[in-house]
């Protein structure tokens, strides 16, 4: 079998297409695991993992322990609030002392980019990334290619729309690299403020017209207003953003085609998404966040088998 | 490297049918009985005797493919990965009587790896293992066959190599590689 191509799971950047499909191929069959009645293998019952989150996280966080768990790791967790890094531990100090436990692999979600990178080069557990800063967050890409393929087949020459604050988000990033990777059509689209300057050297088109964009595409992926990273006003008031590029029923309802609507979560209902697009027949939110725990499984499995 | 042909048509039909009559021997209507093929390379041979078996009793026998590849014992051991395969067991195990098919039988580790994993669908009543070929002094775990197609005397040095029409092969043919 072809191996995984890489030690650690730092970003989609750094994978080859036919590791995309590994992942899509073993995530398969333990979403059949998942639907047994018992929904548990002991692949990885000697592997101990901890789940190192320096910035909030619920679904994602959730999910890796799900995966974990289902594997049968033994799992700890760690977040940085009540712990030593309010006393001023450097990161480095910190994991060393869980990889000191004897701990096999680390699976982190931190607010400055490139910190799984950093880690990654200076130990030798495997690391995950699950998410750092506005960079990268492979296992949400993984997930949400794994469900396009899911519902619509093979990705190739698929269109697929990333719709929302570009400039913020590490979703739209790794989504561009593993679609574009898996030979998917991607478009982004904002306001001009939340699209990166250079976007479009990554062989993405750029809209900043959310009906033209859904008019071009069979998936919209729509990411989620990120209060907590805007310090600047880059759209004057959220009531103007949902005017402007919020998407609801009545425009789903007047494109000539079903597309498929997604959303990494958590969703600010009534901003970029309203309610009856989020709960409607078209969405697969809701399988986006089944899947993830299949997928965060086949990365652990791949990862962990590399000895 | 060598090959010698170890088993091949007709030998091989005649063999397939011969365990075919043992099991009808064994499990006279099949009403309790189910039909577990093992991943990867078992699932041909089950898929045959299947076939067979409904053909033979007029029974509707309930068939699966099993995979253990998440139940093996050499996971983070060996230098490379094994890739799962399909599970598909649209059916319970509890209670049933449970033929286990595999091509070949070595070390019986795989064979291990898959009673633990059908113990995930239920208790079966009885299982039994039927193999075509069973190099009897390979074995590392105390795991023996109940119906075997042949006997075969190989060295751990040595491999067999079962190739079926099914796979694109010209013809069926197992082969014992140096």
């Amino acid at each position: 079998m072809t191996a995984f191509s890489t030690r650690h799971l730092l970003g989609i950047k750094d994978l080859t297409e036919s590791d995309l499909h590994l992942v899509f191929q073993t995530a398969d069959e333990f979403k059949e695991v998942l639907n047994r009645p018992i929904k548990r293998v002991p692949s990885l019952r000697d592997v101990t993992i901890a789940n190192v989150f320096f910035e909030n996280s619920t679904r994602t966080r959730l999910s890796f322990e799900l995966a974990e768990k289902r594997l049968s790791a033994d799992v700890v967790n760690f977040s940085s609030s009540g712990s030593s890094v309010k006393k001023g531990e450097t990161l480095l100090d910190t994991v060393n002392n869980i990889l000191a436990m004897k701990v096999d692999m680390i699976v982190m979600r931190h607010a400055s980019p490139g910190a799984p990178h950093f880690l990654a080069s200076r130990i030798h557990a495997n690391v995950i990334n699950a998410g750092d800063g506005t960079h990268e967050h492979p296992t949400q890409a993984l997930l949400d290619a794994f469900s396009i393929r899911e519902k619509l087949g093979d990705l190739a020459g698929k269109k697929v729309a990333i719709i929302g604050d570009i400039l913020h988000s590490r979703v739209a990033l790794s989504n561009i690299f593993c679609l574009k990777k898996l030979g998917a059509e991607v478009m982004v689209c904002g306001p001009s403020t939340l699209i990166p300057r250079y976007i479009a050297d990554l062989g993405v088109r750029v809209s900043h017209d959310v009906r033209e964009a859904l008019r071009w595409c069979d998936v919209a992926n729509v990411l989620r207003i990120q209060l907590e990273r805007l310090q600047v006003k880059y759209f004057p008031s959220l009531r103007e953003y949902s005017l402007y590029f919020g998407i609801n029923r009545r425009m789903l309802d007047e494109l000539d085609k079903d597309i498929v609507l997604m959303h990494p979560g958590p969703i600010n209902r009534g901003v970029e998404l309203t309610s009856d697009a989020a709960d409607s027949r078209q969405s697969i939110i809701l399988n986006q966040v089944e899947n993830g725990v299949a997928v965060r499984m086949a990365v652990l499995y791949l990862l962990a088998g590399q000895g | 490297m060598s090959r010698r042909l170890i088993l091949a048509s007709p030998l091989l039909e005649i063999t397939v049918s011969r365990l075919c009559q043992q099991l009808i021997e064994n499990h006279q209507d099949f009403v309790q009985s189910v039909v577990l093929g093992l991943q990867p390379r078992g699932i041909h041979l089950a898929e045959r005797m299947h076939r067979e078996l409904e053909a033979t009793t007029g029974a509707k026998i309930p068939f699966g493919y099993l995979d253990a590849t998440f139940h093996r014992d050499d996971f983070r051991r060996r230098d490379s990965l094994v890739k799962p395969n399909q599970t598909k067991i649209p059916f319970v195990l509890e209670g049933k009587r449970v033929i286990l098919i595999d091509d070949v039988i070595a070390t019986g580790r795989m064979i291990r790896a898959a009673l633990d994993a059908m113990t995930f669908f239920g208790r079966p009543e009885a299982v039994e293992l039927l193999v075509l070929i069973d190099r009897r002094y390979n074995r590392q775990i105390p795991i023996e066959p109940t119906y075997v197609g042949q006997r075969v005397h190989t060295l751990d040095t040595q491999r067999v190599l079962v190739e079926w029409q099914e796979q694109g092969h010209e013809k069926d043919g197992i082969w014992l590689i140096d």
